[in-house]
């Protein structure tokens, strides 16, 4: 199932993701950013980072968890594929993941994410579910 | 929706609105649109005008040009400056992407020299040529230590490098090279997002356009621009790729834990001018404009290169490249009196009138030239600034046309087809790295161009000069 849709916006794209945990919501939102980068293309898990981000807050902590992916894209010619093992520290504000992938040349890329922005990014529980809300720079 | 801003606009003169000082506003809002123009205004750019106007030391208004849409923080468009000693500086005021830029170069050819090559032909090779897309993709292989000369040099290093000549950046903003820019206030994950992508055009809104002069309204400033009917010219767009984006979003966090998340609207999030962090920033910045500066200019170098193998005596010389996200320290009239203040201009354009020392001295007697890209498909054109830019709009005019329909409905109505079969009938061409590219940026989601131009014109913050239309498109 898809645990995330597409919101409108004039210049850049929004997103709200969801999960029953602030982790399962995370992941969605790394889902909703793979489609914006690679549409529906499947990329493969070949490669494995461990990720480790941390925050000031809980929006902090998703922007940067979601700045990685960017910064993995640019500098690290890694695509990610998939989010698993993830963890956070909600008293520390502390996000830990494995990132699985493939290298960026083998997939045709069909969007430049310039920037995570803070711009309209929400987090919030509504009985027992997870909504985070994120309006990223292209 | 409530219309609070929309219901308060004050009309001031033809073209000219004023939101009123409400909600904590330090100075009014001035909002350029025609009637026109207003049936797209969105309430939610008079909302970030607005709340632009509560940061410390704004000066006069909180601008929305023609052009203006909704942004994050500060609206595209949108222009405000602020006292040094009072003031504070914002990269929401500057933008994710830094000098995101254009350059204008204009040729020796004519739509009849295309001709005997093809239209298709050239445009296959300029594509091949000039990387674009997302990722590295770049062609060289540089060191950190090359890198931080081209943060210092920008344009100046890439034409010490053998990328071109020294004509090509004094027709550039600052002469291509941001002052006050050490490398050492670059994140060196911002270095790692940055040094693959050196030369590169990247993807988006970002395009290489080969286009004809249309149409000339005022023969002797395009003289002094080089600029004739039928001439072909060659627009290149784009920006400081993944670096100006990490220093952006570095210094939003940065800035955040030392000064707090203002509780309007984080991506405002702000330091004072004078402070070690605000000075930082501005450094950083610097660094990033110079990388953009530096980008365009081996572009246009592997530009030359490419027409080369088809006409042995092209001239392709650069017009001007202008700056569209940037933070500048300059001299302007504050009550009468002259002051240097820092002026941010997000998705706007300076438009110097006559006289200005920034302006390179060929064109100074003049006025800069400014150039407006149309969306892809639609005319670009030039203008020269003015000296009422200097009094309405701290020098400023629109960056473009603006958006007015969102990627997702964008997607969801156009397809990729249509817009490629309704170009060719224009007489375009286009090579794309992505057929979502093509539709996000088809001319439907754009405002009208021509209107933009026509307040600009009128208004008096950029003159009307040349119309560009294009004939072939890249898109990143």
């Amino acid at each position: 199932m898809r645990k995330y849709k597409f919101l409108e916006h004039t210049a850049d794209i929004k997103f709200q993701a969801f999960g029953n945990s602030l982790e399962e919501a995370f992941i969605s939102s790394f889902d909703a950013l793979k489609e914006i980068i690679v549409e529906k293309n499947r990329i493969k898990s070949v490669k494995k980072i461990k990720l480790k981000v941390k925050g000031n807050d809980l929006k902090e902590l998703l922007y940067n968890f979601l700045e990685e992916v960017l910064f993995l894209l640019d500098a690290k010619d890694f695509i990610a594929s998939e989010i698993k093992n993830i963890k956070i520290d909600v008293k520390k504000n502390l996000f830990e993941a494995d990132v699985l992938g493939d290298r960026v040349s083998n997939y045709k890329i069909s969007n430049d994410v310039k920037a995570i922005t803070y711009n309209d990014m929400s987090i919030k529980e509504e009985k027992g579910k997870f909504i985070v809300q994120v309006v990223v720079d292209v | 929706m409530c219309k609070m801003y929309k219901e308060k606009l004050k009309k001031i003169s033809e073209n000219i609105w004023e939101i009123p000082m409400i909600n904590g506003m330090l100075v009014p809002g001035r909002i350029f649109f025609s009637e026109k123009l207003l049936n797209n205004l969105e309430e939610d750019a008079l909302k970030q005008i607005a709340n632009v106007a509560r940061l410390p030391g704004i000066l006069k208004y909180s601008i929305g040009l023609m052009d203006m849409h909704v942004g994050y923080g500060f609206p595209i468009g949108g222009v405000a400056a602020f006292d040094i000693e009072k003031g504070i500086i914002s990269p929401g005021g500057v933008g994710y992407d830094i000098n995101c830029s254009i350059r204008l170069l204009r040729t020796n050819l004519t739509l009849a020299d295309i001709g005997k090559i093809g239209k298709k032909e050239l445009l296959h090779s300029l594509f091949r040529t000039i990387p674009s897309g997302v990722g590295k993709g770049s062609k060289l292989n540089i060191t950190y230590k090359e890198l931080d000369e081209v943060l210092i040099n920008g344009a100046q290093w890439a034409v010490k490098k053998g990328y071109g000549e020294k004509e090509d950046y004094i027709h550039t903003e600052d002469n291509g090279k941001l002052p006050n820019a050490n490398p050492s206030d670059v994140s060196q994950r911002a270095k790692q997002r940055g040094i693959g992508q050196l030369g590169t055009l990247g993807a988006g809104n970002h395009f290489l356009e080969i286009q004809k002069v249309e149409e000339i309204f005022d023969e002797k400033t395009a003289k002094a621009f080089g600029l004739k009917k039928g001439m072909i010219t060659i627009m290149i767009h784009c920006g400081s790729r993944g670096l100006g984006h990490q220093v952006a979003s570095d210094y939003v966090g940065l800035m955040g834990k030392e000064y707090g998340w203002p509780e309007f609207d984080r991506e405002l999030v702000n330091a004072p001018i004078q402070s070690e962090l605000g000075k930082k920033y501005l450094s950083a910045m610097a660094c990033a404009a110079n990388f953009a500066f530096a980008n365009k200019q081996m572009i246009t170098h592997w530009i030359r290169e490419d027409l080369k193998h088809y006409f042995s005596n092209i001239k392709a010389d650069v017009v001007y490249d202008v700056c569209h996200n940037i933070a500048k320290f300059e001299k302007h009239l504050i009550n009468s009196k002259e002051k240097e203040i820092l002026v941010m201009r997000k998705g706007a354009t300076r438009s110097f009138g006559r006289g200005r020392k920034e302006i390179s001295e060929d064109y100074r007697d003049i006025g800069q030239p400014v150039i407006i890209p149309g969306s892809m498909g639609t005319a670009s054109y030039v203008l020269v600034g003015t000296k009422e830019a200097e009094v309405l709009t701290f020098g400023s005019t629109a960056h473009g046309a603006g958006r007015v329909e969102s990627r997702t409905s964008a997607r969801k109505n156009i397809s990729a087809d249509k817009i490629k079969k309704e170009l060719e009938k224009k007489g375009i061409d286009i090579e794309a790295g992505s057929y979502k590219g093509i539709v996000e940026e088809a001319p439907e989601v754009y405002k009208d161009i021509d209107e933009v131009v026509r307040v600009s014109n009128e208004v008096g913050i950029g003159k009307l000069v040349a119309k560009l239309i294009p004939i072939a498109v890249i898109k990143g």
